[in-house]
């Protein structure tokens, strides 16, 4: 057990703040915006961000090393630097690309998407496929020497504004159902394509739905050959995990609920000095610091080239539980302010309710992390099937004929 | 940057799995477990033999001087076997001379007690859970000997220990062995048969007292416990979680076997997440205690809390997944599940350690 970064970690980290002393926050003028994408610009030219991209395509091209990732993201993080943008098309779109793309499609996408000068949205669900994403129906075919595209998706955050869309369409309909999708790139602005944003239960409209009618996008725009489609797919889920930095977010979803017990009134003291809810934060403290914990552990294994084992499977899963747990813990304090919409509570509809509004936000977007990207039953058949080697579902091994 | 066990560390725990598997296999742990006394001499002697008496304790004593986090792994693989051995009580009591002992203490009571020749054990708890320091009531003497009155409770191998550990006022600690006068042992029929208690009475008895106990001491004995509770707790919790496994996985019904059935997949799932990353929190809580000391007090708490409640949901949730069988007392379920009760009060429930987090917070 050694928790120490060591010598040459430390001497990058010191490299790290000098640099941040130096650039940030940044003494030229100019908005917010252009600020944070000059910033980016040094700090990539310096090495800190966009590691794993090529030079050519705009990266730094640096050697994975997982701890000087993590040294970046905790100085970025504490001098609240802006680090890559956190769209769709940098986490899932440019790994990709950058792993199973063509040359052509690296050069004319990743620098634009990871300067943020290009967005995306992804094509993959579908209303009669979530869980069982690969039964999804919206077709591609050629006609003329392109595709042309029918069908519809569903929960497709920033279809109004991205440019592009990277989209599963069944182009293989005589294919077995994994087999018969292929993994395509479209222009989404043209004609045929119709986004109707999607209300949450929240109130605001973070998804949409997208409607394609004879959309069209040329032959070679495919990335992996014809019905590698869900390959490809996989390749981009794998991009998606990094278990310490949510932890780090939990740490602080923790810390701010402690602040809200500790300015919070409950039968006229703080809530803080409520034994429920003193106990409710300390037995939630135990559950943040496992999954932190586990983080770490995850790592170490991860830099000895270890296999994580069961832990590895459960990220997503304890996340959706601590946060059923801090929404289920702030309605308590909340107690009576418990029944405002997010934004009422933000108005100040009833009562004292300053700062309520995020939480009663948070009770509700919980169970939107809870959905997305895998549900918990999904993780939970997961964690059986693949983590504790009980029998695959006899349902679901008929339905991939 | 390791946050892993080392290979000595993973092969201290191999050993002594492998020690259990052989020398305290299923049929004897339940004749242990049925047994008037179950306490077996020549089982603990090979513990020692083995090191573990003496995992923390100095060199010169023969000790291995290894840290809590060693101490830790191994009450984890004991948690894990239901070891019925006086591990505990042992560990934390030579512990106590450790840190509250002087040199001549030290030199004259340890070597006995690393090597296993002698048994002893900590008497700290008094009547209504007072098991912390400020919590003891039993006035100390004034010199380092004298006599003391009163009676401690849930005294883990109270019957069988050679000297008894026993917090004192004011924090101080004392030590005294089982053949002083005044000494009375009451045997407690306690749940978990695998770590038998008493309560021990004492009346004019004489004592010598641990020449820099105090507080501090006290206070880094029942954090050690607490962590060495946690460790136990997630290795129980754990391979209980592998036998409910291991159940589904050969028990059939309606012709398949019923691990196929998504119900108690998903149930035992859920088990599954609710133990596997604690393993990293008690880790961390042995590391702090060593290494963090702003952290680790509190942390032993977290991890004492957190981990016993983990373990007696799970042993509900372990036998209900064994059905009728985990109901009886021939299953083997029944067993952790004890252990799980022990564990959740011994050194303090839950509840008295979220309260203690809570107060260490400042709130």
């Amino acid at each position: 057990m050694d928790l120490s970064y060591g010598e040459e970690i430390e001497a990058f980290r010191g490299e790290v703040r000098a640099f941040l002393d130096a650039n940030w926050p940044p003494k030229n003028e100019g908005s917010k915006e252009e600020q944070a994408k000059a910033f980016r610009t040094l700090a990539t030219e310096a090495g800190y961000l966009n590691r794993s991209i090529p030079k050519a395509f705009g990266g730094s091209e640096q050697q994975p090393d997982s701890l000087k990732g993590t040294v970046i993201s905790e100085e970025f993080g504490r001098a609240r630097a802006p680090m890559e943008p956190r769209g769709i098309g940098t986490m899932m779109l440019v790994p990709t690309l950058l792993e199973r793309g063509e040359d052509w499609m690296k050069e004319k996408f990743v620098r634009g998407t990871i300067e943020g000068d290009i967005t995306w949205c992804q094509g993959y669900s579908e209303p009669g496929s979530g869980s069982d994403l690969a039964s999804l129906k919206t077709r591609g075919e050629i006609v003329d020497g392109q595709w042309v595209i029918n069908g519809q998706k569903i929960w497709t955050s920033g279809a109004q504004t991205a440019d592009y869309m990277f989209i599963l369409v069944r182009t293989e309909p005589e294919a077995k159902k994994h087999a018969g999708i292929s993994y395509l790139l479209v222009d989404m602005k043209q004609p045929g394509i119709d986004v109707r944003p999607l209300k949450q239960m929240t109130g605001s409209a973070e998804f949409n739905e997208v409607f394609l009618t004879d959309v069209k996008t040329p032959e070679d725009w495919i990335v992996g050959k014809r019905g590698e489609g869900w390959l490809v797919s996989r390749t981009t889920l794998k991009h998606e995990r990094n278990s310490i930095g949510a932890a780090a977010g939990t740490l602080r979803l923790l810390d701010s609920l402690v602040n809200l017990a500790k300015t919070r009134q409950l039968d006229g003291r703080p809530a803080i000095e409520d034994p429920q809810i003193r106990r409710g934060l300390v037995e939630l403290e135990g559950y943040v610091r496992a999954h932190q914990y586990s983080g770490f552990l995850q790592m170490s294994k991860g830099l000895k080239g270890e296999d994580p084992g069961l832990v590895g499977f459960m990220n997503k899963i304890n996340s959706t539980n601590m946060g059923h747990m801090v929404a289920n813990l702030a309605m308590e304090i909340l107690d009576e302010d418990g029944l405002a919409s997010p934004e009422g509570a933000g108005l100040g509809l009833v009562g004292d309710i300053s700062g309520a509004g995020p939480w009663i936000n948070q009770y509700m977007s919980s169970l939107g992390v809870a959905i997305a990207g895998g549900t918990a039953n999904i993780q939970r058949n997961v964690i059986a099937e693949r983590g504790l080697g009980l029998p695959r579902d006899a349902a679901a091994n008929k339905s991939s004929k | 940057m390791d946050f892993d066990l080392s290979e000595e560390q993973q092969l201290l725990q191999e050993t002594i799995a492998q020690f259990i598997e052989n020398e305290c296999p299923m049929a004897r742990l339940r004749e242990l477990f049925d047994d008037e006394s179950g306490y077996d001499p020549v089982l603990w002697k090979g513990l020692a033999e083995l090191g573990v008496a003496g995992i923390h304790l100095p060199g010169e004593y023969g000790g291995s001087e290894l840290e809590v986090l060693d101490l830790a792994v191994v009450a984890e693989t004991l948690g894990s076997a239901a070891a019925p051995v006086p591990f505990l009580g042992h560990v934390l009591a030579t512990e106590a001379i450790r840190v509250g002992g002087n040199a001549e203490q030290q030199a004259r009571m340890l070597p006995s007690l690393a090597s296993g020749e002698h048994l002893a054990t900590i008497a700290f708890a008094e009547e209504g859970g007072a098991w912390f320091p400020e919590q003891w009531s039993l006035a100390a003497p004034d010199g380092e000997t004298g006599t003391i009155s009163g009676a401690k409770e849930i005294v883990e191998f109270g019957e069988h220990a050679d000297y008894f550990v026993v917090g004192l006022k004011g924090g101080k600690i004392g030590v005294i062995d089982r053949n002083a006068a005044g000494v009375e042992i009451q045997r407690v029929e306690g749940a978990d048969r695998t770590r038998r208690i008493a309560r021990v009475n004492f009346e004019n008895t004489p004592v010598e007292v641990l020449a820099t106990s105090g507080p501090d001491a006290a206070r880094r004995v029942c954090d050690v416990g607490a962590i060495l509770i946690a460790a136990d707790a997630f290795g129980g919790a754990r391979k209980l979680v592998d036998m409910s496994v291991e159940y589904a996985k050969s028990r059939e019904q309606f012709g398949v076997t019923i691990g196929h059935f998504q119900a108690l997949k998903h149930q035992l799932a859920n088990m599954a997440i609710e133990i596997e990353p604690s393993r990293a929190l008690y880790w961390y809580a042995a590391h702090a205690i060593d290494h963090v000391p702003d952290e680790g007090t509190r942390m032993a708490s977290v991890a004492k809390s957190h981990l016993c409640g983990r373990y007696t949901q799970i042993a509900r949730d372990a036998t209900e997944a064994h059905g009728g069988i985990g109901y009886t007392w021939e299953g083997d379920t029944q067993i952790w599940f004890k252990r799980a009760m022990f564990n959740r009060v011994f050194l303090g429930t839950p509840r008295v350690h979220q309260d203690r987090v809570a107060s260490l917070s400042g709130w």
